[in-house]
């Protein structure tokens, strides 16, 4: 009992049919139920596509997250939902571009610590960067929090896109 | 051969329509729908009934599907006659009941457009419908209409919508028939045998077992219903019905302890309240069912049969979870039940009758008529007066109801025997509701009697159906119990909020007998005590549709009673019991 009330994070694969309306039912879904949506990422996944990838990363109590996948699986589109932090390892990306205004110091400094996060320089001019970087959620938050002393001007991110590790698919 | 003439989508429509065995379709025209009219002009086998507002249409569809186990069919115009259908359609999906809505809109050029008539409907009815679709490719519109039956019917039935551009059912379209199986949507029907096997070893060791049946039952069909029968009686199990599943189990029978919940019986809450073991079948846990959730039969092994994964560990977790159909799962169940040796604990189940009688003995139900002429007539009593005038005819009988006191009084006192002879707005509560689904009810079922018990207030949200019955010849009765006020409102202001019965009073009312026959009715009406079963011989004899407006005791409160808020053992008793003394939370006060 006390199990199903304890907050939890879940990252959510769901394979749906790739047609008009699809992300307005789950996204809808999510704000009717008054479920969280920490990030949403959604693209179609198949040479003709037919079908497309939501990764939802969301927090609930594990009723709530049960209660979450339960209705994405019965959503007359919806093929596969797949807990990913549930069925085992996986990996979880992000990509951010991520704007830096300045000069001097403070415009090196930056430049040194993209280079740690092996960040990549997308654009450049004589005031401002735009860094690429792909990661780890943790690992975007980190480098976006060093940056903000440093000229942080715009952050533009992708979301998480998952998958289990392994031979596992949804 | 010559190659066929090509046929408009609205011919490709009727003929998919016709192709699922749609017989009938409730709907009302405007601009966006009209070459579907004339579609539906130039042919005979599937009757189009005119309702007088889209809202009744679904309620009517509504019915018709609760009535005979089919998909109701709605047609109606873009924009006004899309959002008026609003309604209806939450109400279908709240209610698992399986409709098939088609909606007009303007032609795919202009949408988007604000054109005339024009509404997102697609969008305003996503959380409204199971699925809906926008039919924008004419190859598309065939396997759409068979697509939208089977997801109507499959699984938990619901609502659907489809939205068809003008242009997409004039313009000449091809019949692609749908594949033989749906890409995604194949809901689970077969029980797994290991969760069953655990059922029946929870339910042979209980000393005190409660079966709590629900309106899957219904959804599932007659045999469900049979099964459930079977089953409770293979076992000696009480059992109780939710107020969607009143005539799944036949209420004359002993072992049946009425309905649970807010307006339940004394023993069926206590029994959910004290059992061991619950098994759970076609029903969802509702707030008005559980009461308070963490006082909720605290020490009960839970089971529970659900075709919805997402109905299971919703509101109470269960350590039993079986997503199947409630039919299917019931067969493995009886058989799991006789092949397995170990015997029920026969004293303990004779100990817990025995404690089961005692709450019984209450007889929480319990009212008092006055029988010297002049008395006022109780509500309960005018209910319980038609139910036993009714069945002493022997006449196929469907009651549907309004919201509000009557209709609890309804499924107190009127005593189904089968599935699918009562209809009701349980999960939307939708006033308005009961003469537009008699109306449905009467299309499928022309000889039966069907009666609408109603309340004043409710009956004038969709009185214009009147008129849809007189068109159409369709006896129904509408059985009033008139108290002048919208009762069950005016019972929260009572227990709730201190006397202060703010526009509760139903003021200027209609004189029903003359509404009546200004619809080509039969208006009647009974005033007091002798006058009761007159009138409602005289409603049961009459060949038109009656408005029969029974006066009742306007302060009569509906018990027993669980306040918001409150446990299954903190019922109030009506006036006729000693004070029950459950007090009422603030907390409970901000539920509804
Ligand atoms: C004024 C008012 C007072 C009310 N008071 C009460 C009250 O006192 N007591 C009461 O019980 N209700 C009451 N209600 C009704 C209540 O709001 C709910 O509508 C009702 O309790 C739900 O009934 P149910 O659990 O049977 O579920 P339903 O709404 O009938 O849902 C059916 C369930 O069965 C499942 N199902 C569907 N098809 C199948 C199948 N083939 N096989 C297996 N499962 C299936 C569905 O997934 C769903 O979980 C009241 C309503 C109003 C308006
Ligand atoms: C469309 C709609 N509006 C409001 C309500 C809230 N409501 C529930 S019962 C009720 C009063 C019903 O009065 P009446 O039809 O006279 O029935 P009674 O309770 O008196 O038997 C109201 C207003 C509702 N259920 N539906
Ligand atoms: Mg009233």
């Amino acid at each position: 009992m006390s199990d199903l009330m304890t907050m939890r994070s879940a990252t959510i694969s769901v394979l749906v049919d790739n047609e008009a309306g699809v992300l307005a039912r789950v996204t809808g879904l999510f704000s009717g139920r008054g479920y969280n949506i920490d990030s949403l990422t959604v693209a179609p996944v198949d040479a003709d596509g037919a079908h497309s990838r939501i990764n939802i990363v969301t927090t609930g109590t594990a009723m709530v997250i049960e209660q979450i996948k339960a209705q994405l699986d019965r959503l007359v589109p919806v093929h596969r939902v797949s807990d990913l932090t549930q069925e085992g390892p996986h990996v979880a990306r992000e990509m951010a571009l991520i704007k830096v205004i300045g000069t001097g110091e403070k415009r090196v400094e930056a430049l040194r610590i993209a280079d740690t996060f092996r960040a990549r320089v997308v654009d450049t001019t004589t005031g401002s960067f735009v860094f690429e970087l792909t990661g780890a959620t943790e690992k975007l938050d980190a480098f976006i929090v060093l940056m903000q002393d440093l000229g942080l001007a715009e952050v533009s991110r992708t979301g998480v896109a998952a998958l289990a590790r392994g031979t596992r698919t949804i | 051969m010559s190659a066929e003439a090509p046929q408009s989508g609205a011919e490709i429509l009727l003929r998919a329509l016709k192709e699922q065995g749609v017989e009938v379709i409730f709907g009302y025209p405007g601009g966006a729908v009209l070459p579907i009219y004339d579609a539906i002009f130039n042919q005979n086998s599937i009757r189009h009934v005119l309702v007088r507002q889209e809202g009744g249409a679904v309620h009517a569809a509504e019915g018709y599907a609760r009535s005979t186990g089919k998909v109701g069919v709605v047609l109606v115009t873009s924009g006004p006659g899309a959002t008026n259908a609003v309604t209806g359609l939450c109400d279908a999906l709240m209610d698992s009941i399986p409709i098939v809505c088609l909606t007009g809109q303007v032609p795919t050029h202009l949408i988007g457009n604000d054109a005339f008539q024009e509404a997102d409907t697609t969008g305003i009815t996503r959380p409204a419908t199971k699925h809906n679709y926008l039919v924008k490719r004419p190859e598309d519109l065939a396997r759409v209409v068979h697509e939208a039956f089977y997801v109507a019917r499959s699984g938990r039935p619901g609502p659907v919508v489809i939205d068809l551009p003008k242009d997409i059912v004039i313009n000449p379209a091809p019949y692609n028939e749908p594949a033989a199986q749906h890409k995604s949507y194949r809901p689970r029907t077969e029980p797994d045998l290991g969760q069953i096997a655990k059922a029946v070893a929870i339910l042979k060791q209980a000393k005190r077992p409660m079966i709590y049946a629900g309106g899957g039952v219904i959804n599932s069909g007659p045999e469900a219903s049979a099964l459930l029968t079977k089953f409770a009686r293979a076992t000696g199990f009480p059992i109780t019905n939710t107020l969607m599943g009143l005539g799944a189990y036949p209420a004359s029978d002993p072992q049946f302890l009425g309905m649970l919940g807010m307006h339940g019986t004394y023993e069926a809450n206590l029994a959910m309240h004290g059992c061991d073991a619950l098994l759970a079948v076609g029903a969802r846990f509702d707030d008005r069912v559980t009461g308070r959730l963490n006082a909720f039969s605290q020490g009960s092994r839970k089971i529970h049969i659900d075709i919805d994964g997402s109905s299971i560990n919703k509101n109470v977790p269960v350590e039993v979870p079986i997503v199947a159909d409630a039919g299917k799962a019931l067969a493995a169940l009886i058989a799991a039940w006789d092949a397995d040796d170990a015997k029920v604990d026969a004293p303990a189940l004779a100990a817990w009758w025995r404690q089961i009688d005692t709450w019984r003995e209450k007889d929480s139900l319990k009212f008092t008529q006055d029988m010297t002429p002049g008395a006022v007539i109780k509500p309960q009593y005018a209910v319980q007066r038609l139910y036993e005038i009714a069945r002493a005819r022997g006449q196929e009988v469907y009651i549907t109801t309004e919201v509000g006191q009557h209709q609890m009084w309804a499924a107190q006192h009127f005593k189904f025997e089968q599935p699918n002879r009562w209809m009701t707005s349980g999960g939307l509560g939708t006033m308005g509701y009961g003469l537009p689904a008699a109306m449905g009810v009467q299309i499928a079922h022309p000889d039966a009697l069907v009666v609408d018990i109603a309340g004043e207030a409710s009956i004038l949200m969709n009185i214009q159906e009147m008129g849809t019955l007189s068109q159409y010849k369709l006896p129904v009765k509408v059985f009033i119990l008139n108290n002048e006020y919208m009762g069950m409102v005016r019972q929260w202001q009572e227990l709730l909020h201190g006397g202060r019965y703010s526009e509760s009073y139903s003021a200027a009312l209609p004189d029903f007998v003359k509404l009546a026959d200004a619809f080509h009715a039969t208006g009647m009406r009974a005033t007091s005590i002798e006058q009761l079963d007159d009138v409602i011989n005289a409603m049961l004899d009459c060949p038109t549709a009656v408005i029969a407006d029974i006066a009742v005791d306007q302060k009569e409160n509906c018990f027993p009673m669980i306040p918001s808020g409150a446990a299954h053992n903190e019922m109030i008793l009506g006036p006729e019991h000693e004070s029950s003394g459950a007090i009422i939370t603030d907390a409970g006060m901000a539920l509804v």
